[in-house]
Order: C-alpha cells, then sequence, then structure tokens
C-alpha cells in the first residue's frame, strides 16, 4: 500500500467537509440531538429505575457509543456515495490504486468524519448532564476500537452492495445499522431477549460491548475477557466485510456497472 | 505503449455487447474509434482500461494484460476524459488537480498543476468549485486531469461534446499540439467527424459489437465512394453489417 495515495482519497473527503459548513453542521447536529435526547431521558431513568440507581448516565453513555458506531458506518458509505453522486466514479476506478488503499483511505477517513460529529456531543454531555464518557477509563479506547472496527464493516459491506448492485442499494446504507440494533443490546441487558436471539446476539461484538459498558459502570469491574471477544468478534467480520468488497469489485467489473454507476 | 485488442468479447446476459474485436494502435499513433450509439464503443473503452472484465480475449497494454497484476502500473501510465463522467463538483479544480495528482503519484506536483492550468487556460477559475463552471470550463478541467501525470495512452471519450465551436477547436487544437509534443498514444472515440479526421491516424468501424470498417480516414471514405467522413458513417451506420 502507497500512503501518498490513501492519503490523496482521503484528501479528496477533507477538502469536501472543509470546503462546506452545512456539510459540517450536519455532522455535529445529529450527534449533539441525540445526546440531548437521551441526556433527559437517562435523567428520567436514573430517578426512576432501580436497575439505574444511583447510576447516572449508563444510557446517555450507551446512546453515545451507538452514536460511534452509527457515524463511522454512515461516514464510510456517505463518502462512497459522494463519489456515486458527484459521478466520479470512474475516474477513481481507473486512477492506479488499490482496492486495499481504497479500503484504507476511507477507513481513515471515516474515523475524521466520526469525530467531528462526536467531539462535541461528547463534551456538551459533560456540564449539561453530569455525563462523560471518560468514565469508562482505558476501556473505553478498546471499545472504541471495537465499536469502530464493526462499524466501518458494516459501511464496507453497504458499500460492497452500492458497487455490485449501483445507487439502488442506497436505502440499505440507510437503514443498515437499524437491523442490528435490537440485537445489539445497546439500552438493555442481553436477558431481556428471548433464548433463540440471545444465541445470535451473542455472535455480535455489539453485546459484548455494551454489555461491559454497563458491567464498567454499575459494577464498577472490568471483564477484559469480554472486551478481547468483542475486539475479535470485530475483526472477524471485518475480514468477512473485506472479502464481500472484493468479491462485490469482482462482480462490478464483470457485470460493467464501474463504467456507468453514476448514471 | 502500444495496445493491442485480441479476440475481445463481451456479453451481458444474453446481449453481445462487443463481438470478437481485434485491432493494434501503434505508439504515439491516434486511432479514433467511431459507431452509432450502443455499437460497444464504450464498453471496448471500459475493457481497455481493465474496468470491464471481457467474456473472452485480452488487453494488452506494451504485451501485459490489462487486467494483470501489473494493473497500477498500467494505469499509472494511462488517463481518461469524457463528459460523461465527472470530478466532484463540491472541489476547486485546484483541489481536484491536487487530488488526483497524488493518485497517479505525479512528482513536482504544484508545477504541474500550475503548466497545466496555463496550457488549457484554467487560472480564471482554479479556485472556483468545480461543479459551478460552464461546460467548456468543466471539459477543460477534465482533460488537465487526464493529462496531470502526463499519460502515455490517452483515452478520449467525444472530448468536444457539447462544446461551442470556439471552445471546441481549442480544445482540439490543444490535443493536436499536445500530440505533436508529447508522442502520445490516443484512442479517440467521437462523433464529430470533422474532428476525428483532424485527429486520427487511422479509424475503425464499429457496428453492433464488431468492427465494420478500418483504414485512414481517407481509405475508408473512398472505399464507400463518399466525400467525406460523415457521410461514410451514414451510409456504414444505416447498411447491413459487413465484416473487415
Amino acid at each position: 500500500m502507497r500512503w501518498h495515495k490513501i492519503y490523496g482519497l482521503s484528501l479528496r473527503h477533507i477538502y469536501l467537509i472543509r470546503n462546506s459548513f452545512p456539510r459540517i453542521l450536519d455532522l455535529i447536529y445529529w450527534p449533539s440531538v441525540q445526546v440531548f435526547l437521551w441526556g433527559f431521558i437517562s435523567e428520567f431513568f436514573t430517578v426512576s429505575s432501580s436497575y439505574y440507581n444511583n447510576t447516572v448516565g449508563v444510557i446517555l453513555t450507551a446512546a453515545i457509543l451507538y452514536d460511534f458506531l452509527f457515524r463511522s458506518s454512515i461516514s464510510y458509505n456517505m463518502m462512497f456515495l459522494e463519489e456515486i453522486w458527484s459521478r466520479n466514479f470512474t475516474n477513481l476506478f481507473i486512477a492506479p490504486i488499490k482496492i486495499s488503499e481504497i479500503i484504507a483511505a476511507l477507513t481513515m477517513t471515516a474515523i475524521f468524519r466520526t469525530l467531528i460529529g462526536l467531539v462535541p456531543a461528547v463534551l456538551v454531555a459533560i456540564p449539561l448532564f453530569g455525563v462523560s464518557i471518560f468514565k469508562l477509563g482505558i476501556p473505553l479506547i478498546f471499545l472504541l476500537i471495537a465499536l469502530y472496527i464493526f462499524g466501518i464493516t458494516l459501511g464496507l459491506l453497504v458499500t460492497a452492495g452500492l458497487l455490485r448492485f449501483g445507487p439502488s442499494f442506497e436505502n440499505i446504507a440507510w437503514a443498515s445499522l437499524f437491523f442490528l440494533a435490537p440485537l445489539g443490546c445497546i439500552y438493555y441487558p442481553i436477558e431481556i431477549l428471548p433464548n433463540a436471539l440471545q444465541i445470535i446476539a451473542k455472535g455480535l461484538p455489539l453485546v459484548h460491548i455494551f454489555e461491559e459498558m454497563r458491567n464498567i459502570l454499575i459494577n464498577q469491574t472490568v471483564n477484559i475477557s469480554e472486551i478481547i471477544k468483542s475486539i475479535l468478534i470485530s475483526i472477524i467480520y471485518f475480514i468477512l466485510g473485506v472479502v464481500v468488497f472484493y468479491v462485490s469489485y469482482y462482480g462490478a467489473k464483470k457485470k460493467g456497472t464501474l463504467i456507468n454507476i453514476g448514471e | 505503449m502500444n495496445i493491442k485488442v485480441q479476440n475481445l468479447t463481451k456479453k451481458f446476459n444474453n446481449y453481445l455487447a462487443v463481438n470478437n474485436i481485434n485491432f493494434t494502435l501503434e505508439k504515439s499513433k491516434t486511432l479514433g474509434l467511431l459507431g452509432p450509439n450502443g455499437c460497444g464503443k464504450t464498453t471496448s473503452i471500459g475493457m481497455m482500461l481493465g474496468l470491464i472484465t471481457p467474456s473472452s480475449g485480452v488487453v494488452l497494454i506494451d504485451n501485459q494484460n490489462v487486467d494483470s497484476t501489473n494493473r497500477n502500473d498500467l494505469l499509472s501510465r494511462m488517463n481518461f476524459a469524457s463528459p460523461y463522467i465527472e470530478l466532484p463538483k463540491k472541489l476547486t479544480v485546484r483541489q481536484n488537480l491536487e487530488v488526483y495528482g497524488r493518485l497517479y503519484g505525479v512528482k513536482d506536483l504544484k508545477n504541474r498543476i500550475t503548466e497545466i492550468s496555463e496550457d488549457l487556460n484554467l487560472n480564471n477559475f482554479l479556485n472556483k468549485n468545480t461543479g459551478e463552471l460552464s461546460s467548456g470550463q468543466k471539459n477543460r478541467v477534465s482533460l488537465a486531469k487526464s493529462l496531470i501525470n502526463k499519460p502515455d495512452i490517452l483515452f478520449l471519450d467525444e472530448p468536444t461534446a457539447s462544446l461551442d465551436p470556439d471552445i471546441g477547436d481549442f480544445v482540439r487544437e490543444y490535443i493536436e499540439t499536445y500530440k505533436s509534443k508529447n508522442k502520445i498514444t490516443i484512442l479517440l472515440a467521437s462523433h464529430n467527424m470533422k474532428e476525428v479526421e483532424r485527429l486520427c491516424d487511422t479509424i475503425i468501424m464499429m457496428k453492433e459489437g464488431q468492427i465494420v470498417d478500418r483504414g485512414t480516414c481517407k481509405d475508408i471514405i473512398s472505399r464507400h465512394g463518399r466525400d467525406n467522413l460523415e457521410d461514410t458513417f451514414l451510409k456504414i451506420a444505416r447498411s447491413k453489417n459487413e465484416m473487415a
């Protein structure tokens, strides 16, 4: 992989954000709205629920972490959709870039887009609701890594669909994360799910991430094996995502969609 | 660099888009690819650029298969311009040239951008968003992008489509001068017969996925008993298939 090419491709998206104030505003707006919404719900549950008794901000922390996942996935999809909308697809695929370099550039730039939106929201939550995700301590870094890997994996799978089936796959891009949210046990413990769904849910990294988040905030203990499990599962999905992306790319070349995808 | 197209065929489900075409484009020569809409020109160019996998046959660039592991090395010495593909509209012209310069690994990029901007008169709108430009300006920016890496092979798909005669002439003049100065190999797909006559050394006529005639403009015109390439094109396009 050549870094100057990865940087070049990232630069295209950085310029796009930098040139457009509405885009920056849009990136910041939704995570901040989430913080306000879940902040008030969180306050209500803190005083009204025995499960959350004396544990301020579990729900808000979950909301922020979920938003991190959501933003990283959507950022990935958005960058790919931008190429389709601007009809720049052919230019991109005739440039001497490897697929691995495209994946690397999108992965790196997605974190940039995600943080633009999330950092203000995280900072707003501290004075407004007295909730800081930094209370999770060092494990927060690893939980974010697991979330990010899984987020970009979802992005990768959706972009693979866009590559193979064209812009008609766009709706799936927006809906992709909502498919998994109920099984992710973001706001509730896994025991709430029926037994059969619990088995499926354990195959997702989300359950391990959010269970561990609650464990740290409520029980004040850290279960390292859960964190490792969440990262490993995310990596497995990521590898699968890369394979699917390559298969879609070769499928698109066979089908001829790379040359007219924006039309 | 030269291009050899050998027994190239592309079938999309039951539709035969390109049917067993063969030709060679010698180094520093310009070949015109002509034919009515839907005759397989874009699909052929797509296969030559490695964007479409052929059903059978090969495209050899300097004797290397364009679909080989060397694809990126080959692509770094090629480029493509077409009015049907665009550059990101929200990026300025300079930013687009910078991004593509980096993707093509252009050395001394700043100077290259200055040089090509002067050559193609882009300086007045270099810092303007690409989406805000007129079609003539966009067309020149697209040409600048396609020359940013000083390619050895340039693919041009209707480079002067939708341009007014003045700008169209400027672009043709520029391509002509650039070609003679840089000894570049060009494959030009166009519906503008005067442009083809002016720029191409040889031409290939395609119809329904097949090559139906080939040669110099003069040869083809006289072979079909017409006065100009436009009439010859019409005769071939409206006749039943004749294999070259």
